[in-house]
């Protein structure tokens, strides 16, 4: 089918339309098994990836399912019914559309098992609980396409890598299933269209026109930026003054925490009371839905916002957008300028705020980057082993499978294609006897062989599997709202690390308002109202993403001049002062300054590595100079650069950077490291080794659960090969580990360490002393200072220390 | 002993020890009491449909507390209740069993019974609600206004210098030991539950690689 149907084209035509290429592309297309479509926000992209099912569906023949859409966002999806509903009801087709999302209500979801609508519209976790019901053939019975949105965001974590396995089961059930991806403009295509393909059928990649290229600027404020830290608060008179000039302006945050701060503080400024709103994951369900409601009617001027804004809704009266903060990826960047101005053809417009001196010099290696069409990718490894235990544990729920078949069908998954049965295997052990070099649970199997089918030995065991599907960990979440005399209303979520930090009476940011805590109910966050008083911080998560290889380079590239007409003054002046008073660093070499400063011994690493792989060096150096006897007190991390602290000066820092002894301490060092064991702890919940939703869970009597850390402690010490400990390693390398980076660092420098000694804190180590995030180093360093504190506790209270002969 | 590896204190007249490793000795009697063993968890979860956690939590808490017999020379042992985690747990493997029989053999040795193990288990020793020796009474959960009581139950934890560590809580009339079982987690000394126990000046002796004593946080 190739030609648009009279009644479509009439449409189109009734409206000024055109179909664009790319449109035309796709519905000829229609019959490849999968096919990618590259295309910048505003191309019309997901009418493209819809119109071959409407005119499928035209014709009013088809029963059941035909279409599935799935995004990774629950709002996206109620925006594309949303959109889509229009001209399926001015053509009069004979269509029915539902979503389905976490917020989908229990019968309305009982009610679209039983009874598909044409098209249906939905998110990764929901598929795969749709998955796990054994009347899942049923469902999807008559199921010919999937569009899979965004899939250049879902290709980069784990809930990509479940999706395409969900899509490999969908296959099995749907044969002749089609696949179609709808992706931003990507530095490799090719690696999605692998990642969509059922393997090893080809995926033909469709690029719409690109569109011109996007004005985009750094903001220049009348007040310099801080040395240190992020929110931009410094910025705020000027970003009121752009919000004014234009109709719809988007300001993007980095992190959740850094977006309430900033909405704060803007509010407090904001005199002519223009109407901005704030919009992140962690919200309220009914707060984000009246922010977007606000939005689709045109009422807001801006919002501020996260990551949680980078995709899909269409908004086509955003003029502007802001990134507040470097942007640490040239391609998220892009993306986030394909935000302002959705009209096709029309430049985007966008504005970069960096938020201290560091990322001014940032923000400008990333204008050139962008300017020189220069996106940063970093390869992604095979599919992650955690998520396929997950996955075979829901296919077990959905019913008996056999172990050939479950394993044909997850290496037609891209991401699983070059998955070795042996490995399959493992995964399989792990979900059916735990995988324990010591064999206990013979008796206990989860999963048992039974007439050569795999089977849950208990069926109630669905229930916990399926309250634990997704791939999302972050971190304990506890929900806040107003305490129940002040109504109880639920205000958002925060990390249960920042919740056990408060006392009664402490104030804190969420929704842009100031809350008091008055106390912890079972897992919900009980607050009041405080208006008027400065908030103590809220720290609940905002991923923190390392700043890519291409922009560190090109930042290095900027500092190699010899003067920077092109940044501005301030920045340039702080540069000269750095080159005057110690130097700058140098691509070719690692240049690593060490001084004294407030009684301590200081070492300045400058990496340029990112924040992750700068964080990893920093618990590998204090490691060995433990080990050396020098005494680490600590270390903080930031994208460019370490600094670490300590009682004894490292006057010659070279023999730490022995990179065979760092690789070969990794291993030794990886065991016990915090780092390892939160990544442990996320592939444990994904896994299923240690779920974090029980069936009936009790929710006080805390000292009921045990850590995840202490698991891993045993494991390493009884059990050091098993599987999940594997995964575990693979993750922690590529992912908060991230030595590649390390060793790359180190071969960009060729191990020539350049040291300086110094006799005090240089230009660009001081912003590093306001870094917040600093990590302490568990020595002797350590254990020394806690028993002074100790002491010192016992003496203020009084109490006499009978230590045993003291 | 080395001095260095416990910390002494005095309850009703009776002086005694905490070890780093979570466990109390009283040497004038030659007592050694542990607490909260949950002895057979993975084994508890795995029959119950639950996860499989790695297997390993019963031999590891054998190995502590037969360490902790080594070092001490004890003549009895007190459990305090929930040394294992169902009255099912305490069918422990062979190899298990012949471990414990070995730790027992020549020893007093008292099982106190527990909200997890409320019931006598089919492994030899003597089985009690709880138990009196001198001015000491030993028993799971503590009694309110009770004095000369040795307890278990809360697992209680303390932070301190930014770091939660397991910790015996102790005032003049009771000490409350913290879990030594291998999988355990622990409840935070600052709430009502155990601040309501706890009266005057009481001291905090955090475990860990040294017993490190504080005030309880209020």
């Amino acid at each position: 089918m190739s030609a648009l149907p009279p009644r479509f084209s009439d449409w189109f035509a009734a409206r000024g339309w055109q179909v664009h290429p790319h449109q035309q592309a796709l519905l000829s297309r229609t019959g490849e098994p999968a096919l990618l479509l590259l295309a910048p926000t505003g191309g019309g992209k997901t009418l493209a990836g819809f119109l071959p099912t409407l005119v499928e569906l035209a014709g009013g023949t088809h029963s059941g399912l035909h279409t599935l859409y799935i995004s990774p966002l629950k709002a996206l999806a109620a925006d594309i019914r949303r959109n889509l509903s229009r001209p399926v009801e001015e053509m009069g087709l004979p269509v029915r559309i539902e979503d389905r999302t976490g917020d989908t209500s229990h019968q309305k979801r009982l009610h679209q098992r039983a009874d598909p609508p044409h098209i249906l519209l939905t998110t990764p976790e929901s598929l795969a609980l749709l998955l796990s019901y054994p009347d899942a053939a049923r469902t999807f019975a008559g199921l010919s396409r999937v569009i899979v949105d965004e899939i250049h965001a879902l290709a980069e974590s784990k809930r990509g890598d479940q999706l395409m396995l969900c899509l490999a089961r969908l296959q099995s059930l749907c044969p002749g299933l089609r696949r179609v991806g709808l992706s931003a403009t990507v530095d490799e295509p090719g690696a999605i269209a692998r990642f969509l393909a059922p393997h090893p059928a080809p995926c033909p990649i469709i690029t719409a026109d690109p569109g011109p290229d996007p004005d985009i600027s750094m903001l220049v404020t009348d007040e310099p930026p801080p040395w240190s830290g992020g929110g931009g608060r410094h910025a705020i008179p000027a970003i009121l003054n752009e919000v004014r000039r234009h109709k719809t302006t988007l300001i993007f945050h980095n992190t959740r925490a850094q977006a309430e701060i900033f909405f704060h503080h803007l509010w407090l400024e904001n005199e002519d009371a223009l109407p901005i709103a704030i919009h992140h994951g962690s919200l309220a369900r009914e707060a984000r839905l009246k922010v977007e409601a606000a939005m689709v009617a045109g009422s807001l001027r801006a919002i501020v916002c996260t990551g949680s804004l980078d995709l899909g809704i269409d908004w086509g009266d955003v003029d502007l957008v802001i990134q507040v903060g470097a942007p640490k990826n040239v391609k998220r960047l892009v993306q986030r300028i394909g935000r302002a101005n959705h009209r096709y053809n029309a430049p985007s417009k966008a504005l970069l705020v960096p938020a201290n001196r560091w990322e001014v010099v940032e923000c400008e290696a990333a204008l050139q980057a962008v300017r020189a069409h220069d996106l940063d990718g970093e390869p992604r490894g095979p599919g992650p082993k955690d998520v396929l235990c997950q996955h075979i544990l829901i296919a077990a729920c959905a019913g008996p499978f056999k172990a050939e078949a479950l394993f044909a069908e997850v290496t037609s998954a891209g991401p699983y294609a070059d998955l070795t049965r042996a490995e399959f295997d493992a995964c399989l052990d792990f979900c059916a006897t735990g995988g324990y070099a010591l064999k206990a649970y013979d008796k206990w199997q989860r999963l048992m062989l039974k007439g050569g089918r795999w089977q849950l030995r208990d069926p109630r065991a669905t229930q916990m599997i399926r309250m634990n599907v997704g791939t999302i960990t972050s971190s304990e979440l506890l929900k806040v709202a107003l305490k129940a005399r002040f109504g109880g209303k639920p205000l958002g979520e925060v990390e249960e690390a920042f919740a056990a930090s408060l006392t009664p009476g402490d104030t804190f940011l969420i929704g842009g308002e100031v809350v008091r805590y008055e106390g912890l109910r079972e897992l919900t966050v009980e607050v009041s109202r405080d208006r008027g008083r400065e908030p103590k911080v809220a720290v609940f998560s905002g991923t923190k993403f390392s700043t890519s290889t291409e922009l560190c380079e090109r930042m290095l590239a900027i500092m190699a001049r010899p003067s920077w007409p092109e940044l501005p003054g301030h920045t340039a002046e702080w540069l000269s002062l750095q080159r005057e008073r110690s130097e700058l660093p140098r691509a070719g070499e690692l240049l690593i300054e060490s001084f004294p400063a407030e009684g301590r011994e200081y070492l300045c690493i400058y990496g340029f590595a990112g924040r992750n792989a700068q964080q990893t060096l920093g618990l590998l150096l204090t490691k060995r100079m433990e080990e050396e006897g020098l005494n680490p007190l600590g270390f903080v991390a930031t994208d460019y650069a370490t600094l670490i602290w300590g009682l004894d000066p490292v006057t010659d820092p070279t023999p730490l950077f022995d990179l065979g002894r760092l690789r070969a301490g990794l291993e030794e060092w990886l065991a016990g490291n915090a780092v390892m064991k939160r990544t442990f702890r996320n592939v444990a919940i994904v896994a299923g080794l240690t779920p974090r939703n029980h069936p009936g869970q009790r929710k006080s009597g805390r000292q009921a659960t045990f850590s995840t850390d202490i698991l891993y402690d045993t494991l390493r010490k009884y059990d050091p090969d098993h599987l999940m400990l594997k995964v575990t390693r693979e993750e922690a390398m590529r992912g908060m580990v991230d030595f590649a980076r390390i060793e790359a660092m180190i071969n960009r420098t060729g191990a020539r360490i350049r040291t300086r000694r110094l006799g005090h804190v240089t230009p660009f180590a001081a912003p590093l002393f306001f870094e917040v995030g600093k990590v302490p180093v568990f020595g002797a360093a350590r254990e020394r200072l806690m028993e002074a504190e100790a002491e010192r506790l016992m003496a203020a209270a009084g109490l006499a220390r009978s230590r045993a002969g003291g | 002993m080395k001095d260095m590896d416990r910390f002494d204190f005095d309850l009703a007249g009776a002086r005694l020890s905490a070890l780093p490793s979570g466990a109390l000795f009283w040497a004038a009697e030659g007592v050694l009491t542990v607490s909260d063993l949950h002895l057979g968890r993975s084994e508890r979860y795995a029959r119950r449909g639950g996860a499989l956690i790695p297997p390993y939590e019963t031999a590891d808490t054998l190995a502590r507390l037969d360490a902790d017999l080594d070092r001490t020379g004890a003549r009895s042992v007190i459990c305090l209740g929930d040394s294992f985690d169902d009255l099912a747990a305490s069918a422990l493997p062979d190899e298990d069993l012949l471990w414990l029989a070995r730790m027992k053999a020549g020893r007093r040795w008292v099982w106190i019974e527990g909200n997890h193990d409320p019931g006598p288990v089919g492994l030899g020793g003597e089985h009690r609600a709880e138990v009196t020796i001198g001015s000491l009474t030993f028993r799971h959960i503590a009694v309110p206004g009770a004095s000369g009581e040795v307890s278990g139950h809360y697992h209680p934890k303390v932070r301190l210098a930014g770091q939660s560590r397991p910790a015996f809580l102790a005032d003049a009339s009771r000490v409350i030991l913290p879990a030594y079982g291998t999988y355990t987690g622990g409840m935070d000394a600052g709430r009502a539950e155990l601040r309501a126990l706890l009266s005057g000046p009481a001291t905090a002796i955090l475990t860990g690689s040294r017993p490190i004593a504080c005030p309880v946080p209020i």
